[in-house]
């Protein structure tokens, strides 16, 4: 039997991981995939309490659904807005994406 | 030590080590490849908590089509990949270091619940009762708003995804 502690520390593991990916890549692409990495460490999180504290309760499945379609529009969305400045300014670097500055 | 335990620490130790590959790989496909491996630790993970239901759906979603839609881009935009240039930016020297005390932060909190050590036995469940999952969704009393919120959102993105990646003719859109 795994205590519900692993599935806290493995998913603390994989969300601090994807911290460091969004905040270190210089490619956007990169920073999506750590985007992706805290997503899934949330979702394991979710179902671990579901799993092991409230079984019983749909709240939690529907939370998780949820999270999933967010993240599906988020991936869709970042990676047109990727394509689009690719195309207009040929870098994908994000120091290099400075149009918005002030 | 049981079986399930070595089973669970080794998915989970090719899993963390495939997200530090994602994280610091320096070429942005084996990192895209990674992710792949990645997200199949977490369904691993999610069959393991006892529900099959989301570890298909992470499959499905995930790899085959979040995945997908990631190494299509990283392809569209290869000519910019310079394998000799940094992956990383200068500051990683100091954000690894803050992402370890981030960590021990977030075990500290945990470790002070009362619930963090709960065990439960999970071999005997028969996992989430999907037909109840799908009426709760379309069940007007229950979650069918926030059902129709998530249709509306991923409508919205589809069309706002096309809008922003459609080449217009003609200048500056």
């Amino acid at each position: 039997m795994i205590p519900l502690s692993w599935y806290l520390i493995f998913a603390a593991g994989l969300f601090v991981t994807g911290i460091f990916g969004v905040l270190t890549r210089r490619n956007v692409i990169g920073v999506l995939m750590g985007v992706e990495l805290m997503l899934n460490a949330v979702n394991i999180n979710l179902l671990a309490f579901w799993s092991y504290l409230y079984p019983e309760s749909i709240s939690g499945l529907v939370f998780i659904a949820i999270v999933f379609v967010a993240a599906a529009a988020e991936t869709a969305v970042g990676l047109a807005l990727i394509i689009s400045i690719y195309r207009r300014r040929h870098t994908v670097y994000a120091e290099e994406i400075n149009l918005l500055r002030g | 030590m049981t079986s399930l335990q070595i089973v669970f620490l080794v998915v989970a130790a090719v899993t963390l080590f495939s997200a530090g590959m994602v994280v610091s790989a320096r070429k942005l496909m084996h990192a895209a490849l990674f992710l792949v491996l990645t997200l199949m630790g977490v369904a691993f993970m999610f069959a393991m908590l006892g529900s099959g239901f989301f570890a298909v759906i992470q499959v499905l979603v995930y790899i085959g089509s979040i995945a997908i839609l990631i190494i299509f881009a990283v392809m569209l935009t290869r000519n910019m990949m310079d394998s000799e240039a940094e992956a990383s930016n200068r500051g990683w020297q100091i954000l690894a270091p803050l992402s370890l005390l981030i960590f021990a932060g977030i075990i500290t909190i945990l470790s002070s619940w009362h619930a963090f050590t709960s065990v439960r036995d999970l071999s005997g469940t028969a996992g989430e009762d999907v037909v109840a999952l799908g009426k709760a969704l379309t069940d007007p009393n229950g979650f069918a708003i926030p059902f129709e919120l998530a249709s509306i959102l991923l409508v919205a993105a589809l069309a706002g995804a096309i809008y922003v990646a459609m080449e217009r003719k003609g200048g500056r859109g």
